[in-house]
């Protein structure tokens, strides 16, 4: 602990930051017009590193209680001594140990890769999630799409339809886990995120069809489009951009699921770790897990967008 | 209507113009009375519309929006860009037919529109007001080129527009709707001699016909504006 009073290294920490913003700005304004992009990268990135600098200096100088809030160099510890250790009692680890592929494979082949991925927290998480989706999504568009063509099918289902749309999805998870013969399994966790998915995608694609211009369907039948072909060239393409913002609707509801469920009923996955170090108080391994869910969530974020940009090229 | 006749139909907003244009392409019901349409010849759709908003579909290139009739009646794909290209050419877009329409200007995607819809050969060429939405300039390099592309071809035509000059210009014959409810009018035959081009419009026959149509269709738009009130 060094000698300064508090209320002093705060302020000091206070007026760095007053002079970064100061000084970035002054620099801003002078930056050529063909570095801008460069000089704002430059910047996104500068800024958070100084934050992590400053929080890594008063934890060292013991401002900041390192129990609660750990140096960002001792989460980076814990994160790489989690990505490296094997956890001989509940046969788990955070990436599935992929180093030792050479050693297994001309032993036991595909099994042993399958083995190893298998003990990954992440994979786990990861699976959950995309198998969630695969199953709810598909039925979600189908309902979407035949509430917004039909009216009685969307009478018929519109009140169904909102009320359990309001219902948080993981008030439903006890259900699944009594629904399901294993109530520990991946069953009901996969369910509880394929029912999330499938209302989010449902209620978004019936907007979507409800949403088309009634121009471009009037084109459409006068070009002499069949049923068939108006979906597959005027229906889809017209609802595909409020479908997938009903899927980025459905990522952000399934990582808090998922995790929430992960909290309560699982030996593994990331929502299982950030509790489990809670539980043990291992604080810098539980910041690093929290970490790893923030990272999952801008990667899954990161596909749905290549996948936006592949399905919608008119959309750039 | 006889064949091959490029038919202008003015009116007061609110007339129906749009409604009519709309029963004969099949996409509105008729709630009274009868229109009498003849039969195509097999093989041949009936009508294309070219509509007011465009309407071409945002999520298609130029050339799949250009071939997307012949798409429909299942036209191979190769035979279809053939087709597709060659009108492409002549409205002056072979260039962009990679294109997405949210890359195309106003005036770039109403004539997408148009080649669209003589892509598919029609009986008729329904037109609901296509250059309304276009600025003063683009508008009239559009009616140049509909000029030149009528006279190439001769469809029968049905065009409906709220300018009077725009209807002097292109037509045979200008048909008044009245004001709601819309019901023919008067009809004027235009004996500007043909081909015609934008230099029509500053003939002195172009002016005392536009002055006489005005003369007719005066009313017509003061009632329309008394009955809005």
């Amino acid at each position: 602990m060094s000698g300064w009073p508090p209320i002093l290294a705060w302020s000091v920490a206070g007026l760095v930051l007053v002079a970064f913003v100061l000084v970035a700005d002054r620099l801003g304004s002078r930056v050529r017009q063909g570095a801008m992009r460069a000089y704002n990268r430059t910047l996104a990135i500068a800024f958070p590193v100084l934050l992590l600098a400053m929080w890594e200096v008063m934890v060292g100088q013991g401002f900041i209680n390192g129990r609660w809030f750990p140096a960002p160099t001792s989460i980076a510890t814990a994160l790489w001594d989690m990505i490296v250790t094997y956890d001989r009692f509940n046969n788990t680890s955070l990436l599935g140990r992929p180093w030792l592929i050479p050693e297994v494979w001309p032993e036991e082949g595909w099994a042993g890769v399958r083995r190893l991925f298998g003990e990954s927290h992440v994979l786990a998480t990861l699976g959950r999630v995309a198998g969630g989706f695969l199953i709810g999504v598909l039925p979600g568009v189908l309902v979407g799409m035949a509430m917004g063509l039909n009216r009685t099918i969307r009478q018929m289902l519109d009140p169904i339809m909102s009320a359990l749309y309001v219902l948080p999805k993981i008030a439903i998870f006890p259900l699944m886990m009594l629904i399901f013969a294993n109530p520990f399994g991946e069953g009901p966790k996969v369910a509880v995120i394929a029912i999330t998915a499938f209302f989010l995608v449902a209620i978004n694609t019936m907007a979507g069809v409800r949403g088309i211009e009634s121009v471009y369907i009037e084109a459409g039948r006068n070009y002499g489009a069949s049923s068939l072909q108006m979906l597959r060239h005027v229906i889809l393409p017209g609802a595909l951009p409020i479908i997938f913002s009903g899927l980025r609707l459905a990522l952000g509801s399934s990582l808090i699921v998922i995790v929430a469920v992960e909290f309560i009923r699982a030996q593994q996955g990331v929502g299982f770790l950030v509790f489990y170090y809670w539980q043990i108080l291992s604080v810098p391994k539980m910041y690093a897990a929290l970490f790893v869910v923030m990272l999952l969530g801008v990667g899954l974020t990161f596909v749905l967008q290549w996948l936006e940009t592949r399905v919608m090229p008119w959309r750039r | 209507m006889p064949e091959g006749q490029f038919v202008c139909i003015v009116g007061p907003s609110g007339c129906g113009k749009s409604t009519f244009l709309r029963i004969l392409a099949d996409l509105t019901p008729l709630t009274s009375g009868s229109v009498e349409i003849a039969p195509g010849k097999p093989g041949k759709p009936l009508n294309s519309v070219v509509f007011q908003e465009y309407a071409i579909f945002p999520w298609k290139t130029v050339i799949d929006n250009v071939a997307f009739g012949l798409q429909m009646r299942g036209v191979r794909k190769a035979e279809r860009y053939a087709v597709a290209d060659e009108w492409l050419t002549r409205v002056g877009l072979r260039k962009f037919r990679e294109f997405y329409p949210s890359q195309l200007s106003g005036g770039m995607k109403q004539r997408v529109s148009i080649a669209r819809a003589l892509a598919t050969d029609p009986e008729v060429l329904l037109m609901d007001e296509p250059l309304g939405a276009l600025d003063a300039q683009t508008k009239t390099v559009l009616q140049g080129e509909l000029l030149r592309i009528w006279e190439e071809h001769r469809k029968t035509v049905v065009y409906i527009t709220h300018s009077i000059d725009e209807a002097v210009l292109l037509g045979d014959r200008v048909v008044i709707m009245t004001a709601h409810p819309g019901t023919n009018k008067t009809e004027f035959m235009v004996d500007l001699p043909r081909p015609r081009g934008i230099e029509a419009t500053s003939t002195p026959e172009f002016a005392s016909m536009t002055g006489r149509i005005w003369s007719a269709l005066e009313d017509e738009v003061r009632k329309a504006m008394e009955a809005q009130l």
